[in-house]
């Protein structure tokens, strides 16, 4: 094989600060999304497990819908089919004025796709807490709100740690697909390294590891998180 | 105090509970027996409004369980509850599993709850365990936490589902001390329970239930002396004898 290795390539100038930048807009993608993902998560998760119905029925078609069609197309969808279906005005102001376009509509795609998986582990997690505890709640006097508030959202927040752990890396690793509308992400950056340099596998090799180091921080982060909210003495397996 | 009256209520077409009518008047003590399945958890669970039911009333010291505008977080405030599997709050130390209702719903400061809290554990002996988790005690003190949480709520009654039959025998009498000791006091109990032995001390009144109907409903004395129906004694003589 003929190829001319260079690692050297990745810490010059501009490619260093392509990089760099890379990392940011990753970075700003996956936490941006994060915080929609957990609060649409959340209310959606908690909708399915309330007694009313309506609610019950729309928060599990939220679901079926945002997890069940591919992410990709998802992101398409938001992107060039979205501004076609709303009013003109908008459509053209999205189309035309809206800073940053491909930011807002990775981190939406992004955030509402992740936001049904984590409603399902919040669902699981609230169901796992069983029946007993919520009826004694209730004997005790609290209202369906107070339940959840201090009860059963407490526990299935504990018990939901490590599923949520792997959402949290994984939407750093989807974030990456952004770079089909344009966002200059990590990956796109390393691709676009690669084409200037002809020196791809130092460029995907840096993008590699630093996908690896930002999981392993996230996996400490949330080792450390588990290790503070654990339970002393309960499984939550009843 | 406690009145059910002609209750029914059915799972799907399955009748759980059978035109049952019994009551429970203040101070006293009626306990619940029956074979497995006879619907006393139901049964007792309606009394608070866990489960409705589809015919009938209930009513708790006037107030209507069963009505539709009933104000149910209110009432169940008043009424105590003890179950089978404890169902401490496992996330908070012992403290917080008895102050937290005494605060959010009764609206007592944070010292008021924490003096009630201290005094009702000191009651059942278990001061020392104030800071732990429910999952580092043992099932036996988990029980009397739990009462002493219903108690925390100045109860005008306490419900008690089985509340000695997930426990290992050698803790059974420390629950049913505190339980006599309530009774003694003038605690209006419904308990469901097989200790015939407590239902002899303490009891005014059992109900015998079976099949989702109530079989039998007599004074404790007559009950085991000479009970009326051909179920309620063999039961009885299951119960007794093994
Ligand atoms: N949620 C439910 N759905 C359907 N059937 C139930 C439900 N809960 C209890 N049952 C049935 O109702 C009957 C009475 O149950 P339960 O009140 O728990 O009896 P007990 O406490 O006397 O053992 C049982 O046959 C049980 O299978
Ligand atoms: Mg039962």
């Amino acid at each position: 094989m003929n190829y001319n290795w260079n690692w050297g390539v990745l810490f010059q100038e501009p490619y260093l600060g392509w990089l760099i930048m890379g990392v940011q807009w990753t970075f700003a993608v996956a936490l941006a999304a994060w915080v929609i993902a957990l609060s649409v998560g959340i209310l959606v998760g908690v909708g399915r497990t309330l007694p009313s119905r309506p609610i019950a029925f729309l928060c599990t078609a939220y679901v079926e819908i945002f997890r069940n069609v591919p992410l990709l197309l998802q992101l398409f969808l938001w992107y060039f089919v979205m501004p076609e279906l709303v009013p003109n005005d908008v459509g053209q102001w999205i189309k035309r004025d809206m800073p940053n376009p491909e930011y807002l509509t990775a981190v939406i795609a992004l955030g509402l796709y992740t936001a049904s998986r984590v409603a399902e582990q919040v669902r699981a997690g609230i169901e796992s807490v069983g029946s007993g505890l919520t009826n004694a709640a209730f004997a005790n006097g609290f209202s369906v709100t107070q339940t959840y508030r201090y009860v059963l959202l407490p526990i299935s927040f504990r018990l939901i740690v490590p599923p949520m752990t792997s959402e949290f890396l994984t939407i750093f690793k989807n974030s990456s697909l952004a770079l089909t509308i344009g966002l200059l992400e990590l990956t796109a950056q390393s691709q676009q390294i690669a084409e200037y340099t002809f020196n791809g596998f130092e460029a995907y090799t840096a993008a590699t590891v630093i996908y690896v180091c930002i999981a392993l921080m996230a996996t400490v982060v949330m080792q450390v998180v588990e290790r503070y909210t654990r339970i002393p003495g309960y499984m939550g397996s009843k | 105090m406690i009145k059910i009256e002609k209750l029914s209520k059915w799972y799907g077409d399955f009748q759980v509970l059978i035109d049952c009518t019994t009551q429970v008047n203040a101070a006293e003590v009626v306990v619940v027996c029956g074979p497995s399945g006879s619907g006393k958890s139901t049964l007792i669970k309606c009394v608070n409004g866990l489960e409705p039911a589809q015919e009938g009333r209930i009513t708790v010291e006037g107030m209507e369980v069963t009505g539709r505008g009933t104000d149910l977080t209110r009432l169940r405030a008043r009424i105590g509850m003890v179950f089978q599997h404890f169902e401490l709050y496992p996330h908070m130390t012992v403290r917080e599993n008895l102050c937290l209702a005494q605060q959010k719903v009764l609206g007592r400061s944070r010292d008021e709850a924490v003096a009630k809290t201290e005094a009702l554990l000191d009651r059942v002996g278990l001061s020392q365990h104030i800071d732990k988790h429910p999952g580092a005690l043992s099932g036996g003190q988990q029980q009397r936490v739990a009462i002493c949480r219903a108690l925390a709520m100045d109860p005008i009654a306490m419900l008690f589902d089985e509340p000695t039959s997930a426990l290992d025998p050698e803790m059974i009498n420390e629950v049913l001390d505190v339980m006599v000791e309530l009774a003694r006091d003038g605690m209006t109990m419904m308990v469901v329970t097989h200790e015939m032995g407590f239902a002899r001390k303490v009891a005014d009144r059992v109900v015998f239930m079976d099949a989702g109907a109530i079989v039998e409903d007599r004074p404790t004395e007559e009950f085991f002396g000479a009970p009326d129906t051909d179920r309620a004694k063999d039961f009885l003589s299951k119960i007794l004898n093994h």
